[in-house]
């Protein structure tokens, strides 16, 4: 199915879709848009593991497994964050990282 | 060809939603421009033949993740309320940072030459996956496995404290 495309290409799209996650992480300004840059960036690294098993060591299943765990620990990583988030706001009444500036509630 | 051109929607779709997600002002908007990045992705490792990943791509990302922050933006934000971004002198800046970021690894990428291994290509059906989890000798990965399965627990407890409610 992948015949025709180079490596390059696949590498190409996950580097853009990796700054842009970088992008949105600097500018963004509330707390659950920076959860989705964070989950950008996580699934452009995805995309580079399976693409480096496809492409250089097909004989092994290494980059499969490696995003697989990856994809595991997004999940518990959303769940905690989303959770904290709803903690924070309870307490301050906003989700907005300029209005979260006390340590104390 | 036919290969190439179904990448090329499909690299297009992730490079323009995930452009939008972060660009967006509405956040629920922002989530679901995330979630036809997610499923494009899965459409790559379609194209890649690693059918399971792309099915644990669907459900555990496109379905749980998303589907989860879109309760919180539900429960958190007004729904025509728009996201703040950064000021104008922020945004200039961070744009500078990631092209240059960019460029770099880009410049690296092409310059550097892949060798790729010439040894057949082993199948990853599902039995293959399956006998990989859980084998502990060589190419086995048992131990992230089960690494895997004690840190969900250990999150499952640690979200449903951190969010419970305090009882004074």
């Amino acid at each position: 199915m992948h015949q025709g495309i180079p490596l390059h290409y696949f590498l190409i799209v996950s580097t853009l879709m990796f700054f842009i996650g970088i992008f949105g992480f600097l500018t963004r300004r509330n707390l659950i848009t920076i959860l989705m840059s964070i989950e950008l960036i996580l699934n452009s690294v995805n995309i580079n593991f399976v693409v480096f098993n496809r492409y250089l060591f097909p004989h092994k299943l290494q980059g499969h497994f490696f995003s697989m765990i990856v994809i595991a620990i997004a999940a518990a990583e959303a769940a905690v964050a989303i959770a904290i988030i709803i903690n924070i706001y309870r307490n301050f009444r906003s989700i907005e990282v300029g209005k979260v500036d006390e340590m104390k509630h | 060809m036919n290969n190439l051109v179904m990448f090329f929607i499909l690299s297009g779709l992730i490079l323009v939603f995930s452009v939008m997600t972060v660009l967006t002002r509405r956040i629920l908007r922002s989530a679901v421009f995330l979630l036809f990045v997610l499923l494009a992705t899965a459409g790559l490792y379609f194209m890649l033949d690693y059918m399971f990943l792309a099915a644990v791509q669907l459900t555990v990302y496109a379905g749980g993740i998303v589907v989860l922050i879109i309760f919180s933006i539900l429960l958190t934000s007004h729904i025509s309320e728009r996201a703040a971004m950064a000021g104008k002198w922020p945004m200039i800046a961070s744009a500078f940072v990631v092209l240059l970021g960019a460029g770099v690894t880009l410049y690296t990428i092409y310059s550097y030459v892949f060798k790729a291994s010439a040894e057949p290509a082993i199948p990853s059906t599902m039995k293959s996956i399956g006998s990989h989890l859980i084998s502990y000798g060589e190419d086995g990965y048992a131990l992230p496995f089960e690494v895997i399965s004690v840190l969900l627990l250990a999150v499952m407890i640690g979200a449903i404290i951190v969010a419970k409610k305090e009882v004074k």
